[in-house]
């Protein structure tokens, strides 16, 4: 059983987390992720990390209610235990020393990057934040991320915050502003909606920038056994869970993730009505 | 004629019926409606039938057939005694496990291929895998004995993985006295004995029965702990093991590299069973909160033990059709031959001799159909079974919306990939000294699909017992 020993709600449908995992704390880093169960019966969902405390022994997530497994979680309070918290799962980010970093994320993408900016913001990297989300009140974590960013661009949907659009427009403007002072981009990390990594990979094919994609697919057991989260790069299956879940982004088969992350569209429906109707609506 | 001679008389022929003691199970129609183990076992009137089938050779041929060299005789002659209690005893001195193996086990082409009774033409076998599990069934109904632990050693063995192979080292370590923790990446031992076997075949009460005894012997179960990543080797060293199984087992699927492979409906075996087994989507929604995908018309490729689990399973989900596809002939099939007979009972069809070429999916990228090359028998390959030979322009296509691919697994490569100094062969299993299961890091052991790739449930056990065997002498050897 893993403690929950924070939690706070940053906006109507997305709350953080921080659990008490010493062994996980210890090790996590970039790019790594944890499958939790909260319960008996419970699926496991894999979640990434958005901050860990080694001395204290936690790790933060940070989660949008979504569908079933979402709520059933947001229901946990402080002081309340995940039964199952496995990780550090997956392959840390290849952080070295590249120059000038673009990373462009949006949504709940956002707090995932922001291990990612602090990591290679270490190494040595100029780390240019490009984050969006469809409202500002929908934009998290962007001020935790900021402060491993020497430059921080924001847009959304409505122009609540930053500029009017999407954070491809925000990826292009830059490009195109460095292209003028003879500069430009040595790498774009990417996470976020998979339909943005997919835009923001094409636009950096376009201009030749190496890119890593942090990629999301259905999983199941987490260390290789299964193959749910199969994902094809270079025309060649690969098991996101041990061999990513970071991948070359101009290598990925994006469309082929979209269509597989609908897999249980109906299914998950069905567990989400029949949740709702049990808990009388009495959770958010 | 004393007892003792009595015993040792060699019986005749003529005095045995030619076939096994049937062993009652549910009907086919009623059980692909349920989720309930298939036959019901031996009663005792049952099990001293056919213990008496016994031509009590004076070479313990059913022995040598053994993979862990179980007193074979001995407890067939417990058995004709009625001595049931004597009898699960002599088969614990060297299988923990009977009640599994009792079930798992393909005795056929071990202890019973060897049975002198069933060489002849038109006579089967001595029942020497369901007489197992009458013993093992007899022991857990009337009260299972913790064995004895020898006094403590102070050294202490890490078992990376609950499958076979680690319940062994574990059982058999804690019993020489030496302090174990077995590591698990799931949240529920049993390995590939959870995960993979479906319950119609192994009920799971059985291994929470098994696990139970070994925590009631001292074994500590550390779940959620994936060694190579929570933990390193180093770091367990570190944290006072004194030595190491590691018995990660054959978790990384085949897969085909035919077009189609990652289409929506299509399914590795270990997806499609650990969601249903493990996290009993079957009971989706009202009991789990894991989804599975089951179509109309299921196709499994490949026809091993698991293949046979998954069509069995498709349909008790509900599928109308689930069909086999195989690229040899049924004869070549390395399912158990009793897995195929139920799997043909419950209505499971075969297409043998195909071979597939192409998973075919719709615009949105949903399964529907896959695309056969129809094949005949040719020369036999390396692994002495005849090789698929197509048949030029004879193709057919099979209506499918859901596919199972089912084509074996190789070793889980997490624990090798993050240990420098493991060294590993290039199609992934760990080397190992196979007197020994020791690896290429002194201290470290290895044993089961990890080092064969995907075998048997018994021969990870027998690994298991040679690694703990050895691990023992080390551990009394080390200054």
């Amino acid at each position: 059983m893993y403690e929950i020993v924070k939690k706070e709600w940053l906006h109507e449908v997305i709350f953080l987390i921080e659990i008490k995992a010493p062994a996980i704390a210890k090790k996590i880093r970039a790019g790594n992720f944890l499958v939790l169960r909260m319960r008996e019966g419970a699926e496991r969902i894999p979640i990434t990390v958005a901050e860990y405390n080694r001395e204290k022994g936690t790790v933060t997530c940070i989660i949008q209610v979504i569908g079933q497994s979402t709520k059933l979680l947001a229901t946990l309070e402080e002081g309340d235990h995940i039964k199952d918290v496995v990780g550090p799962l997956g392959k840390a980010t290849e952080v070295e020393k590249y120059g000038t970093v673009g990373i462009v994320s949006g949504g709940l993408g956002i707090p995932l990057a922001n291990l990612v900016a602090k990591e290679l913001k270490e190494a040595g990297n100029k780390v240019i934040g490009m984050v969006g989300a469809r409202t500002e009140d929908l934009l998290v974590w962007e001020e935790e991320m900021s402060q491993y960013c020497e430059e921080m661009q924001y847009c959304t949907d409505d122009g609540s915050k930053g500029m009017k659009g999407f954070t491809t427009h925000l990826l292009e403007e830059k490009i195109a502003e460095l292209a003028k002072e003879k500069k430009k981009l040595d790498m774009v990390f990417t996470v976020g909606p998979t339909i943005m990594m997919k835009f923001v990979t094409q636009i950096t094919k376009k201009h030749g920038i190496p890119t890593i994609a942090s990629l999301n697919p259905i999983m199941v057991d987490g260390t290789g056994m299964c193959g749910a989260c199969r994902v094809t790069i270079d025309g060649k299956i690969q098991f996101a869970c041990v061999d990513g879940p970071e991948f070359d982004a101009h290598k990925v088969d994006f469309d082929e993730l979209i269509t597989r992350l609908a897999q249980y569209k109906n299914q998950e429906k069905v567990a989400l009505d029949k949740y709702e109707k049990e808990c009388g609506g009495k959770h958010k | 004629m004393t007892e003792e001679t009595k015993e040792r008389r060699v019986h005749k022929r003529s005095e045995k019926t030619p076939v096994k003691t049937k062993m009652k199970e549910q009907k086919p129609k009623v059980r692909v409606k349920n989720y309930l183990e298939v036959p019901f076992g031996y009663t005792e009137a049952d099990a001293v039938l056919e213990a008496e089938r016994c031509l009590h050779c004076r070479r313990a041929f059913c022995q040598e057939g053994c993979p862990v060299d179980i007193d074979i005789p001995g407890f067939i002659d417990a058995i004709l005694q009625k001595d049931f209690k004597n009898g699960i005893k002599i088969i614990k001195e060297t299988n923990v496990l009977p009640a599994i193996c009792g079930r798992v086990c393909p005795q056929e082409s071990q202890c019973e291929a060897a049975c002198l009774l069933g060489k002849k033409e038109g006579w089967d076998p001595v029942g020497i895998g369901r007489l197992e599990r009458f013993l093992a069934d007899w022991e857990r109904e009337h009260g299972v004995t913790t064995p004895e632990i020898a006094k403590s050693t102070g050294k202490k063995v890490a078992v990376v993985g609950s499958g076979p192979a680690g319940l062994v080292v574990a059982a058999d370590m804690a019993r020489l006295g030496h302090k174990v923790t077995l590591f698990e990446a799931f949240h529920k031992a049993g390995g590939v004995l959870i995960y993979g076997i479906p319950e119609f075949r192994l009920p799971k009460k059985i291994l929470a029965e098994e696990v139970e005894t070994l925590e009631k012997m001292g074994v500590e179960i550390k779940y959620n702990t994936v060694i190579g990543l929570t933990h390193s080797l180093d770091e367990l060293f570190k944290m006072g093991y004194n030595t190491i199984f590691l018995g990660t087992g054959a978790g990384l699927p085949r897969y085909l590299g035919i077009p189609g492979e990652s289409l929506n409906g299509v399914y590795f075996a270990n997806e499609f069973l650990t969601r249903v087994n493990l996290m009993e989507a079957y009971k989706f929604p009202e009991g789990s909160d894991t989804p599975v995908h089951i179509g109309k018309k299921v196709v499994t490729i490949g026809a091993g033990n698991v293949a046979m689990d998954c069509a069995r399973t498709a349909l008790r989900l509900g599928a109308e059709n689930s069909y086999i596809v195989y690229r040899r002939s049924i004869n070549e099939a390395p399912a158990r031959q009793e897995e195929i007979h139920h799997a043909q009972d419950e209505g499971v069809e075969f297409h043998c001799l195909s071979s597939p070429l192409a998973i075919m999916g719709d615009e949105d990228n949903n399964i529907i159909g896959l695309e056969c090359q129809e094949c005949e028998l040719g020369e036999p390959d390396e692994s002495g079974r005849c090789r698929p030979m197509p048949i030029e322009g004879a193709c057919f296509d099979i209506e499918c919306d859901t596919l199972i691919i089912s084509i074996g697994q190789r070793p889980n490569p997490l624990v090798p990939r993050n240990t420098p100094g493991l060294d590993t062969h290039r199609w992934g299993g760990v080397i190992v000294n196979e007197e020994t299961g020791e690896t290429s890091i002194p201290g470290v052991y290895a044993g089961g699909d990890i080092v064969t790739g995907a075998a048997t449930v018994i021969l990870a056990m027998g690994a298991g017992r040679t690694a703990a065997k050895a691990m023992h002498e080390y551990m009394i050897n080390e200054k």
